[in-house]
């Protein structure tokens, strides 16, 4: 007996794999219904479907390309602080005291490559008119992912604390100033007015629930801080879920009739 | 004035490196060209090399140019392989000017189109690669090239621009294939391949080569590339030029032809949702599940439209070609803070008023009640208003009689509406910087008491 094939009868490793090893058809149909990762597949698929030339993987891959940012952004997460004080000097010590400092790197080529793989996605789903029915609503949850990306890039272009951080984020954000109606420099925030006194102004406008301020500063911080390492990727993940859910439901990848 | 430090010996030996994988791209290119274009080549009855031998000669001038890179030790300044002085400034008036760069970026866009059975030939295609290679490499002993392409973050948008033109190029031949086969009354090339497969291994492992390729190219790329830290965070000392991060480039671009509250909220939102309105007003059922631009003209090429020249482009434009104080700098330009562009905008109620009538713009009475000042607000903007309800209208249903008949009788009037009205924004960016720069045209309505102009 083979040192693999002893592994592979030990009580573990049949307590984790349910089944025998994928060599024959039905082996291979029964590890992707038994193993909930491989379960988001089906068992089968049309060649053409699931083709790299096809699809170019690029949903694959900027989902991979999430788990990526979830995993090192919370090795980040470990080290740095999000206030005033201390936000700044701790990315600076990922790069000069730490030996997991390369982590900062991949988070953030990470997220410039999800940015572009996620566009690519869009360009293919587009190209191959794979948004027509039924898939029209999925194309609908993507364009939802696509701001939260873009949102989550944004966010965390933030937490670094330096020069490039703050202006960028007050170019972004400067223009919510200018909301119709709910921004305190938009057109017609005079409208909302009670008894004289203007609703909007710069410290109750859409800018103002952006950056928890008037300026961007550590109430910024924090937010943004939440924003991008908890609530936009629960969002993401749960609309993730019933991407892959919808993609499966309207009948797999698309092909032609 | 222009302070250009020269070349140093570690850019050379980079340059020496990139040079050397395009040699070995080149020299796998030449064996393929051996084995499929075939031997020999007939020119005009006569028989003569293949042109296999061409990749080879070229691709052995690629070896000694590697050579020539890493041969350097010292001196680097004078080393005579780089961009010649005399082509940088034309080249960097053509890219530093609105005008042509737009133009040049809708005769990319028109060409990729128009000549899609060309372009995506396997020669013509691999001479494209080469050419932009080639253009990086030679730039990048340009040192203000340099300083703006090779800023770390700016990377990843040089490799976005590789991805687009190659995925654009996988696009145009699958299509160019199929749209052959349907007017040859067969079946797609998809169609051929719909036999079901077993998901292990088929696709799993495609899956798993993925996630390993990208794991190794994000730790090479971290190792290669410091993620950049300026200096700490300061609200007193404004960089110049301030930029948002480079996918928002489009919309902090549009602020030079809109107000805030048109490029940074209502653009956006209109973007967005026509987006998620396009599975329901694209009527055509054709090219669903198969790459195909015959049978979808209108759709691919308005998407390509936005993805071209507005998105990507505009991406370009913010990133490597706005400078200090948002002017326009040449690709080989020192950013120079005290270049000067004279700005002499005018508003069209100027034009009307002013120039037309000669007569003083009718200015609202501070003092007066809301509706006189209304009233003489709408006086003097009234030409500007007529034009946009005109726009927003008069137009939609003037396409529905004519050009776009046949989409109003297919699609109703709600979805033909909206398609209308989405056509209508997104035309609205290339039409209003046509105005600026042919008229000097700065607003259109110009309500500042209310912060409202277009
Ligand atoms: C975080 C972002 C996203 C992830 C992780 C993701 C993931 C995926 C995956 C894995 C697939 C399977 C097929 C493939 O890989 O191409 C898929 C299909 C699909 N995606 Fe996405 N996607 C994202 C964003 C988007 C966006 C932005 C759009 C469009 C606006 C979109 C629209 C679709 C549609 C319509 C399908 C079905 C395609 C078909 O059946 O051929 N997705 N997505």
């Amino acid at each position: 007996m083979s040192v693999t094939e002893y592994i592979r009868k030990s009580q573990i490793w049949r307590s984790i794999f349910r089944h025998p090893a994928p060599y024959d058809r039905r082996n291979r149909a029964v590890v992707i219904l038994t193993n909930f990762f491989l379960h988001l597949h089906p068992v089968s698929a049309k060649k053409g479907g699931i083709a790299l030339s096809y699809t170019w993987c690029m949903g694959g891959i900027t989902f991979f390309l999430f788990l990526v940012e979830t995993l090192t952004g919370v090795l980040l997460m470990f080290y740095y602080r999000p206030t005033l004080e201390w936000a700044f000097t701790d990315i600076r010590a990922l790069r000069d005291v730490n030996t997991l400092g390369i982590m900062r790197e991949i988070h953030r080529w990470g997220a410039h490559a999800m940015v572009i793989t996620v566009w690519l996605h869009m360009y293919r789903v587009f190209l191959t008119g794979s948004y027509k029915p039924p898939r029209e609503f999925n194309w609908v949850i993507g364009v939802l992912l696509l701001v939260l990306t873009l949102l989550l890039s944004f966010t965390g272009y933030l937490l670094p604390w330096d020069q490039l951080a703050i202006w960028a984020i007050t170019v972004g954000s400067n223009m919510a100033r200018a909301t119709p109606f709910l921004g305190h420099e938009g057109p017609g925030f005079q409208l909302l007015n009670v008894g004289g006194f203007d609703l909007i102004t710069n410290a109750s406008d859409a800018r103002f629930l952006l950056l928890g301020a008037r300026t961007v500063g550590e109430e910024t911080l924090n937010r943004f801080y939440i924003l991008h390492c908890v609530a936009i990727p629960i969002v993401v993940s749960g609309l993730i879920a019933v991407h892959f859910w919808r993609v499966r439901k309207d009948g797999g990848i698309s092909q032609p009739l | 004035m222009n302070p250009h430090p020269d070349l140093t010996v570690g850019v050379i030996h980079g340059l020496g490196w990139l040079y050397l994988l395009l040699f070995f791209l080149n020299l796998g290119w030449t064996v393929r060209s051996y084995k499929v274009d075939g031997q020999y080549e007939s020119l005009m009855g006569i028989k003569h090399a293949p042109k296999a031998l061409v990749w080879a000669a070229y691709s052995a001038l690629l070896l000694i140019v590697t050579l020539v890179h890493f041969a350097v030790e010292s001196d680097a300044s004078n080393f005579k392989l780089r961009l010649p002085e005399f082509i940088k400034n034309p080249a960097d008036a053509v890219i530093a000017n609105p005008i042509s760069f737009f133009c040049l970026s809708i005769v990319i866009y028109a060409a990729i189109i128009l000549l899609r059975k060309w372009w995506v030939k396997p020669t013509v295609s691999w001479v494209l690669f080469n050419l932009s290679v080639l253009f990086i490499t030679v730039s990048m002993t340009d040192y203000d090239f340099r300083k703006i392409v090779g800023k770390p973050d700016n990377v990843p948008i040089v490799g976005m621009l590789f991805l687009v033109g190659f995925t654009t190029w996988l696009y145009f031949s699958k299509a160019n294939e199929n749209d052959r086969r349907i007017a040859e009354g067969l079946p797609v090339r998809e169609k051929e391949l719909s036999d079901q497969v077993l998901v292990w291994p088929d696709l799993v492992y495609t899956e798993m080569i993925c996630m390993i390729l990208i794991t190794a190219l994000l730790i090479v790329w971290g190792v290669a590339l410091q993620a950049p830290l300026e200096e700490p965070a300061s609200a007193v000392k404004t960089p110049n030029p301030s930029k948002a991060p480079w996918y928002f480039l489009g919309l902090q671009e549009m602020l030079v032809y809109f107000d805030p509250w048109m490029a940074g909220v209502v653009l956006p939102s209109v973007i967005l949702v026509g987006l998620m309105a396009i599975p329901y007003i694209d009527f055509n059922t054709k090219g669903n599940g198969y790459y195909t631009f015959n049978e979808r003209k209108f759709a691919i090429s308005t998407f390509l439209f936005g993805f071209m020249p507005l998105w990507t482009g505009m991406i370009v434009l913010g990133t490597f070609i706005r400078g200090p104080n948002w002017n326009m700098f040449g690709l080989y330009e020192y950013w120079d803070a005290h270049k000067l562009e004279v700005l002499n905008n005018v508003n069209l109620s100027d034009y009307f008023w002013l120039s037309f009538l000669e007569l003083p713009l009718p200015k609202p009475d501070p003092q007066a009640g809301f509706f006189s000042q209304a009233g003489s607000i709408l006086l003097r903007e009234w030409t500007g208003i007529l034009v946009i309800l005109f726009y927003l209208f008069a137009i939609p249903p003037l396409l529905a009689v004519t050009i776009f008949k046949k989409f109003f009788v297919k699609m109703g009037f709600v979805r033909f509406m909206v398609l209308a009205n989405l056509f209508l924004f997104m035309a609205s960016l290339p039409l209003k910087m046509v105005l600026r720069w042919v008229f000097n045209l700065k607003y259109i309505v110009s309500i500042p008491e209310w912060v409202f102009n277009i």
